[in-house]
This record gives C-alpha cells, sequence and structure tokens, in this order.
C-alpha cells in the first residue's frame, strides 16, 4: 500500500468517525429540524448529483442514451445491480452502433 | 412466554436477533459491495487498499464518491477526506438519536458502538426503537453483520474485478456513471429532492468547467444542498401561514 493511499484512507476513517461520536456526543445540542438538519439531510444526494450531472452532460451521445437507460431500469427494477450491468451493457452497444 | 416477551430482552439475545434480522439487508448490501469492489479496482485500489478502506471508513456511498477522484500516484488527499465528511455529515443527526439507547453505558463502550452505524441498520434500529424494543445490542449485532458482508464483498469484487484487463472496451468505464445514477435515485424520497438535486448538477456542470480538479463535487453539492434546505425552509413558512 503506498504512502499516500494509506493517509488518504486514514484521514476519511478519521473524518467519519469523528461525525458518527459527534452526533452522539453532541446529541443534545444539534438541530433535529429546521434549515441545519435539512441541509445535512440534502448533502449525500446533491454530491451525488453534482457527480453524475457533468459525466452525463459532458459525454457523447452514447453515454446520454446509456444513462437514461440506466434510469429506466433502475426505476422498474429497484436494483442497483441490474441497473449498472444494463447501463453498462447498453453504452458498449450504442458505442458500437453510434461508432464512438 | 408472554412475560419473558414483555421483559427488556438480554443484551446477548438481542445482539443475535440483531444479525439474524439484518441477513435479508446483508444480501443487497453485498451486491452492492461487489460493484464497489470492482469499481475500486478499475480506479487502481489494491486488495488491501480495498480491504483497509472498507473496514476503517464503512460508509459506502463516500467510498463510491471517494473512488471518482482517486488517481494513484497524484491523490488529491484533502479533497476526498472534504468530499467523504461531507457526504457522511448526515449520520452526525443519525447518531445523535442514538443516543437516549446508550446512556447507560460507559463512555467507550458508547462510542464503539456507534462505530458501526450505517444507514440500513441505523433504519432497523430505529424501526426497533419505535416498536419499543431497539437496543445497543441490537444495533451492534445488526452493525456486525453490515460490517462483515460489506468488508466481504468488497475484497470479493476487488478480486474478481482484477480478472479484466481493459474496461473501456467492455464499456466498463461507464459502471461508475451507471452506478451514481442508481445510488441517486435510490436516494429519491419525494419532491422536496427536486431542487436540491436540479440545482447541484446545473452548478457541478458550470464549476468543472471552471475549476480544476474534483472540487466540482464539493462545489455543486454545497450548492444544491443549501438550495434543498432553503426551499424546504420556505415550504415550512407557507404551511405555517396557511395554518394561521
Amino acid at each position: 500500500m503506498s504512502l499516500e493511499a494509506l493517509v488518504t484512507i486514514l484521514g476519511m476513517a478519521a473524518v467519519t468517525f469523528a461525525i458518527r461520536a459527534g452526533g452522539l456526543l453532541l446529541a443534545d445540542r444539534l438541530p433535529r429540524t429546521g434549515f441545519v438538519a435539512s441541509w445535512m439531510k440534502h448533502l449525500p444526494g446533491a454530491v451525488l448529483a453534482s457527480l453524475v450531472a457533468p459525466a452525463v452532460a459532458n459525454g457523447g451521445p452514447a453515454e446520454a442514451i446509456a444513462a437514461a437507460a440506466t434510469l429506466g431500469l433502475y426505476v422498474a427494477t429497484r436494483n442497483l445491480f441490474v441497473a449498472m450491468v444494463g447501463g453498462v451493457l447498453a453504452v458498449y452497444v450504442a458505442r458500437l452502433l453510434l461508432g464512438g | 412466554m408472554t412475560s419473558r416477551a414483555a421483559s427488556a430482552p438480554h443484551t446477548g439475545n438481542a445482539f443475535f436477533l440483531g444479525m439474524r434480522m439484518f441477513v435479508p439487508v446483508a444480501i443487497s448490501i453485498v451486491a452492492y459491495g461487489l460493484v464497489w469492489g470492482v469499481l475500486a479496482g478499475q480506479a487502481g485500489l489494491s486488495a488491501w487498499e480495498v480491504l483497509v478502506m472498507s473496514g476503517l471508513v464503512f460508509a459506502g456511498a463516500s467510498q463510491f464518491v471517494a473512488l471518482e477522484s482517486w488517481i494513484p500516484g497524484d491523490l488529491p488527499v484533502l479533497s476526498i477526506v472534504i468530499t467523504t465528511a461531507i457526504v457522511n455529515l448526515r449520520m452526525l443527526l443519525m447518531t445523535a438519536t442514538l443516543r437516549p439507547l446508550t446512556t447507560h453505558l460507559p463512555r467507550w463502550k458508547a462510542l464503539a458502538s456507534v462505530y458501526l452505524v450505517a444507514d440500513e441498520n441505523w433504519a432497523m434500529t430505529m424501526g426497533e426503537v419505535a416498536k419499543g424494543r431497539g437496543t445497543v445490542g441490537f444495533l451492534v449485532g445488526s452493525g456486525v453483520c453490515s460490517w462483515i458482508a460489506w468488508v466481504g464483498s468488497t475484497l470479493v469484487g476487488r478480486l474478481l474485478g482484477s480478472v479484466i484487463e481493459d474496461p473501456t472496451k467492455y464499456g466498463l468505464d461507464f459502471a461508475f456513471t451507471a452506478t451514481f445514477i442508481a445510488l441517486l435515485l435510490g436516494m429519491w424520497k419525494g419532491r422536496g429532492d427536486l431542487v436540491p438535486w436540479i440545482v447541484a448538477a446545473l452548478v457541478a456542470i458550470v464549476s468543472v468547467r471552471l475549476i480544476p480538479g474534483n472540487w466540482y463535487i464539493i462545489i455543486g453539492g454545497l450548492a444544491g444542498s443549501l438550495a434543498g434546505a432553503m426551499a424546504d425552509t420556505m415550504r415550512r413558512r407557507e404551511e405555517a401561514t396557511d395554518v394561521a
């Protein structure tokens, strides 16, 4: 294992544990409702949306078709694995057909 | 029998009950973990790095996001750690709700038990609390089951993934985007998610062109979540005035 990988992983582990411990220790002082609570609840979805959007927007037509296929498959099956495999197959076929 | 069922469960029994009840959820975690392991191999993580990260960080969504920025030899350490904190900040609210279960424990035991808190076992424990029988034993039992499923499946995924040589040839480079789309859709809780997701997407698309590196993830995530919180606050005010 490289040193930079070890430092990164230990950093990730430290902040994540600090958050888990922080919630327990600061329980009485944390807002359960209101702006801050609502902000924290929206964070993971917003981070994922900002990951996905540029990848789809800056990809070609093959990626756009595959993104739509992934979306449709997930909505239909509610299964992460099926959606991922279907998305990969869709991009493979679309690239073959479109010559991308 | 009724008197025994009505009394508070013994910690050991609650531990094994938590483990047993968690098994169906653990199976879906295994599928998700296999995917992460394969993607981790593509991103250049070694099997040891997978083992240490899954074991110590033990937070799926943030581990998926970290892979997106993982460039071996030139790791953006600070940006990955900050992004991890942002994705996992919601856990602050989750472990806060577990405080009443741990008040009888010494502090180190309470801290050790929240180390195992993840979305799924937290939700299941809170479900038990709602029925009046949630305990730390249940939390830790379901947490241990979840930890074994996650660490085991990510390692197996990493080892299986190394068989594939050129990922782009089979469209496997798209697996990241496909997984993120599915993870995002899985987080949908209702129309309140529309504003934060659209704002995050638009801000990320603009900032990826203006700012080098992976900061667009953090910028888009912060902008979207703040917009979502503002929209929620405005909606609550409207509801309050409607009632008044």
